[in-house]
């Protein structure tokens, strides 16, 4: 596939398909309200999507862009916001080579308009409803489904029956997405506890887990099989697959262990 | 890059098999044609390329559902897959 400038990529008016295919989850235009930055690599851009239907925590929203030739790429990203937020938040990484997101992250400005489709699965997604305890173990950007999750779970008044773990592996302390707030909801939530490791380096002082996510890791943070957890795991897919296949060896029911893969660098 | 890297979940596909399928499928569970095991279609592995995605069976790696969109066209090879139970 030809990588294009970011500049030369444009959101289009959503093209209609042929009346044979009129049916499926409608292409919508999002209008961006405003952008927030995570880290100096990551962007929160919060939109108003007119005819929302409304979503589960977990689900992801697929992005088109359209260049000025026609070319177009789509996107998967995750939402990052809980259901009961009225915008949607998507946190986009920028990747230096990558089609969509240096325009998401560089270019998309408030009051500019983005096209999407979503909400899209009903696989990897969790409810207050489905009940706990709730293991949740993110890698790099794989942290915005589970964020969504946990947002879901403090705008509940029934979380405390829902105990909630989150391990969440970031290269460096700068990389972290949602420090403050993480840190906020642990805080004022005695039945949630959030662990991060770092893998690249530690800044002084540091207190957390310093290595890639490993067996020891898993069995010290996660709940024990017996407990019947739902687990999410969501990353790239190297580290989902090992973080997957390690609960499974230390117990864990394969089919409570969801996984949502984001390819070789995080999404794109 | 190798290929395993690449590997997605089921629940990428998501998008692109609503364009056929009404309910929301990646949730329904599928018999695979092969080995007859039976997953969610999240729980799938996905292979996707610019032109569509081939689904294959965690189990036995057949190929259990490939949708491509070639041109304007939407293709759907739904020959690996034996039943689909939505839910």
């Amino acid at each position: 596939m030809a990588t294009r400038g970011a500049s030369s990529v444009i959101a289009a008016t959503p093209e209609s398909p042929p009346a044979s295919r009129a049916a499926g989850i409608a292409w919508r235009l999002a209008t961006v309200v405003d952008v927030v930055t995570e880290t100096p690599r990551a962007r929160t851009l919060l939109l108003d999507v007119p005819g929302w239907p409304g979503h589960r925590a977990g689900q992801h929203v697929d992005v088109r862009l359209t260049a000025a030739d026609g070319y177009q790429a789509e996107r998967s990203y995750s939402i990052a916001s809980a259901p009961e937020d009225p915008r949607i938040a998507l946190t986009v990484l920028r990747l230096d080579d990558g089609e969509v997101s240096p325009y998401l992250n560089d270019v998309l400005r408030s009051g500019d308009r983005l096209e999407l489709r979503g909400p899209i699965g009903g696989y990897f997604v969790w409810t207050v409803a489905l009940g706990g305890p709730l293991l949740l173990v993110a890698g790099g950007s794989g942290v915005v489904p589970l964020m969504a999750m946990l947002r879901h779970r403090a705008a509940m008044p029934a979380r405390h029956a829902v105990p909630a773990r989150l391990l969440y592996s970031a290269r460096r302390w700068e990389d972290v997405f949602y420090r403050e707030e993480l840190a906020r909801l642990a805080e004022g939530d005695e039945t949630l506890e959030v662990a991060f490791t770092l893998t690249d380096a530690v800044p002084p002082g540091w207190t957390g887990f310093g290595r890639r996510i490993d067996r020891m890791m898993l069995a010290e943070v996660a709940w024990p099989p017996a407990e019947q957890p739902h687990v999410f795991v969501c990353g790239p897919t190297p580290m989902v697959e090992a973080v997957a296949a390690t609960l499974v060896e230390l117990g864990h029911d394969p089919a409570r262990v969801k996984t949502e893969r984001f390819g070789p660098t995080g999404g794109s | 890059m190798n290929g395993e890297a690449l590997r997605l979940d089921g629940n990428a596909a998501g998008g692109m098999l609503s364009e056929i399928f009404v309910p929301d499928v990646t949730a329904a569970r599928a018999t695979c044609a092969n080995c007859g095991a039976m997953r969610e279609m999240g729980a799938l592995l996905v292979y996707a390329s610019g032109m569509g995605m081939v689904i294959r069976c965690p189990s036995c790696d057949a190929v259990v559902l490939r949708i491509a969109r070639p041109r304007k066209q939407l293709w759907l090879d739904l020959t690996g897959v034996k039943l689909v139970v939505i839910p």
